[in-house]
């Protein structure tokens, strides 16, 4: 017995000592990547990690490489190309191996950028030449920098909408909806597609957020308010998105949707309409193609709401490239970031927008400057907060999970009423608001 | 036999060659105790490393704020699990473990029906002992993405059923009760196979002559089952009791790859990682694994109260 119980004290024992020897990985604060003077004099061998695992595969990220060593010829770069980006680079991130450039997670809280990664000069210096700088300064000093920027908007296939006998674009939720109507009736397209089952093509309808009241303090807003208020911009995203399948405008069953199924179906008009982004134009233009269907048939337009007769489009960066403030190499990574900004045609190459201020807009983007569409960039200082929040109240304006349920109740399948369940969301916002504040 | 013997021998053993040094001896005598050690450290190796130190960190996390990946975190003792407790909604999700416990007695009940006809001499036996098990094999990943196209509109079960003119223009996946019941048959389909080899394994290990007796003494089929099968079981079937009400407590993989955990079909584990990963509560969410498998731990023991495994005396 006493036999026993010591063999059960050692394997105790054993577990917690390999138990502590897990756990976070050091703490190092403050660092910077200083830009090398002369590129020719930068060593090292650097590895990149990206969610891009399709341009690593195909070999295009290889061509931007040997273009990179053109400059620096003594710097090596790496790609480590990770499907499940978001999960895996976390738990690499409680080590110090998280590459030398890496994107930065949406989980790192603004306030720990300097406890893991190296700084890449002030804001201030950067703001003049860059956009999106707020997205990622801490203290006045600036940890990331965005490949390329983009923004939210419908992804319709023109042909369909014109044979429904609609031109412009609506300016009002309501106009949208009798435009989807007329594609239901006149036409054989599904009106609108949710991607239910897929879940994130519905998270983008929080970056409606900012478009509705072209308001730049849209974050400032959500992070002091309650963003599903009468009128504000979350609950008239929520509530055309409720309409839209409520009025049986969207697709028969979303529990079983394909989101890669879908891009070659709205290309050949099987569906008519997804809220995505600018990012998703070049994947449904390569469907297209793939599919035999007309690469110009696909259409972007934003929100329907306008202030002053304008419509308001919400530009913002795409994930933003850092160095690991660990990396031995730190101005060989920074040497990659400032040459893939600067010089590399990634934005060009995925028809997005430039990070630097003064280039000119991308070719697909010529109907938004015909139309006038006013582009803004929200204030993001607020930011990390309304991630807190939106943590503490388990709303999960970043995840599917409330705007599935709100799908459910258009349809049917959860008991419940559309004003009740936004007003809940509120409330549960405005609490958490509340016990962070205190 | 007793201890006194051993006592006894143990001298007249030792006595003889005490001239000699007794090294040899006490050597052999370490290697002895020490031989089961050696054998035992690589699994005890790897299930420290990948069982108990995981599960002993998790209760370390249960007991702090930690967010999954930032290098700060506080100590903030029983928080976690007031938290679970006082939130009533997160136990809710446990109704839905209910469909899966339902489906777990039919699962038992074609296992054994299926074991049982199997055991006798039936024309392609062999073949259908692989067709019933083949689905176990199958990756859980890869049985969720196949069952997503077999419920589709217009999918496999559509089609199939359409063969035989009948055509519901049911979503399947489309109301919570719809979607838990299909669910939980995938989860069936799955897993039959593995309590039918279990039972099957426990059958066959019933003594042929048995069978020829009761044969000879005029019993049938049936009397055979209830009578030398059963008992014979009887051990394989409370485990698999056992697995099968922590396996409803727990499901995961079928409905976290094919819904997601929409549509009312959200688990206490699919809740869980959603803590954990999504809202970044590392903290909250090993608080909420501890109280899982206390609950599958009191579960089980409960049900060892109310149906003791009796010794199965020798057939």
């Amino acid at each position: 017995m006493n036999h026993r119980r010591t063999i059960v004290g050692t394997l105790l024992a054993a577990a917690l000592m390999a138990a502590g020897c897990t756990g976070s990985g050091g703490t190092s604060k403050g660092a910077d990547a200083k830009a090398p003077d002369d590129p020719s004099k930068v060593t090292g061998t650097i590895t990149v990690l990206t969610p891009r695992t399709d341009i690593v595969q195909d070999g295009t990220m290889q061509k931007y490489a040997d273009e990179f060593k053109k400059t620096y010829p003594k710097v090596t770069v790496k790609f480590d190309a990770i499907t499940d980006y978001e999960a895996e680079v976390k738990i690499r991130m409680n080590t110090e191996n998280y590459g030398d450039v890496l994107m930065i997670p949406a989980v790192i809280k603004k306030n720990d950028y300097p406890k893991f990664f190296a700084s890449l000069g002030t804001a201030a210096e950067r703001g003049k030449k860059y956009r999106f700088t707020d997205f990622t300064t801490v203290d006045g000093k600036v940890y990331g920098q965005t490949t390329n920027g983009g923004m939210p908007g419908f992804l319709y296939n023109k042909r369909v909408w014109r044979e429904a006998g609609i031109t412009d674009w609506p300016t009002t939720p309501d106009e949208f909806l009798t435009a989807l109507k007329a594609i239901k009736s006149r036409t054989d397209a599904i009106p609108y597609y949710t991607n239910f089952k897929a879940g994130w093509p519905l998270t983008s309808w929080t970056y409606v957020n900012g478009s509705v009241h072209c308001d730049t303090q849209a974050t400032a807003k959500m992070a002091e308010g309650n963003p599903w208020a009468e009128g504000a911009d979350l609950r008239v995203a929520d509530r055309l998105l409720y309409d839209i399948v409520d009025q049986g405008l969207a697709e028969k069953d979303p529990t079983t949707t394909n989101w890669e199924e879908s891009k070659p179906r709205l290309a050949k008009g099987e569906i008519a309409t997804q809220w995505l982004g600018t990012w998703a134009i070049i994947q449904f233009q390569q469907a297209a193609e793939k599919a035999g269907a007309d690469p110009d048939d696909i259409g972007f337009m934003p929100f329907p709401a306008q202030v002053d007769g304008t419509f308001c489009a919400v530009v913002a960066p795409d994930y933003n490239q850092a160095v690991n403030v660990h990396s031995p190499h730190k101005e060989a990574a920074r040497a990659w970031i400032d040459w893939f900004t600067d010089k590399s045609t990634y934005a060009d190459d995925n028809l997005a927008m430039s990070p630097l201020k003064d280039a000119p807009l991308p070719e697909v983007l010529k109907p938004y400057e015909d139309a006038g569409v006013k582009l803004i960039e929200v204030d993001d200082s607020k930011g990390g907060l309304v991630k807190e929040i939106d943590n503490a109240s388990e709303v999960g304006i970043y995840g599917p999970e409330y705007r599935q349920d709100l799908v459910d109740i258009a349809r049917g399948a959860k008991d419940g009423d559309l004003g009740d369940f936004l007003d809940g969301l509120g409330e549960r916002w405005t609490e958490a608001e509340k016990s962070l504040g205190s | 036999m007793t201890p006194t013997t051993e006592k006894v021998a143990r001298p007249t053993k030792t006595a003889p060659p005490a001239a000699e040094t007794s090294g040899p001896p006490r050597k052999v005598r370490v290697w002895q105790r020490l031989t089961p050690w050696l054998f035992l450290a690589a699994p005890l190796a790897l299930l420290i490393t990948f069982t108990y130190a995981p599960v002993a960190n998790m209760v370390a996390y249960s007991l702090t704020d930690w967010d999954g990946v930032s290098p700060e975190l506080h100590y903030t003792g029983v928080g976690n699990y007031a938290d679970i407790f006082t939130r009533a909604e997160l136990f809710q999700v446990f109704l839905v473990s209910g469909y899966y416990l339902a489906a777990s007695v039919v699962q038992i009940g074609l296992a054994l029906y299926f074991a049982t006809v199997l055991s006798f001499n039936v024309r392609f036996r062999n073949f259908f002992k692989g067709v019933l098990f083949f689905p176990y094999l199958i990756n859980g990943v890869a049985i969720g993405l196949v069952f997503l196209y077999f419920f589709q509109d217009g999918g496999t079960l559509d089609s199939v059923l359409g063969l035989f003119g009948y055509e519901p223009d049911h979503a399947w996946l489309g109301t919570p009760a719809s979607a838990n019941i299909s669910l939980a048959g995938v989860s069936v389909w799955r897993y039959t196979g593995l309590n039918f080899v279990l039972f099957l394994g426990a059958i066959q290990s019933v003594p042929g002559e048995l069978y020829e007796a009761a044969e000879l003494d005029g019993a049938n089929r049936w009397h055979q089952f209830r009578h030398l099968i059963a008992p014979s079981i009887k051990p394989v079937l409370s485990l698999t009791v056992i697995l099968s009400v922590s396996g409803s407590l727990s499901v995961f993989e079928i409905p976290y790859i094919m819904t997601g955990g929409a549509t009312g079909t959200e688990t206490f584990v699919i809740q869980t990682v959603k803590l954990a990963f999504q809202f970044n509560k590392t903290g909250l969410a090993s608080a909420a694994a501890v109280v899982l498998l206390l609950i599958i731990l009191a579960v089980t023991w409960v049900q060892r109260r109310l149906v003791p495994d009796d010794k199965v005396e020798p057939v």
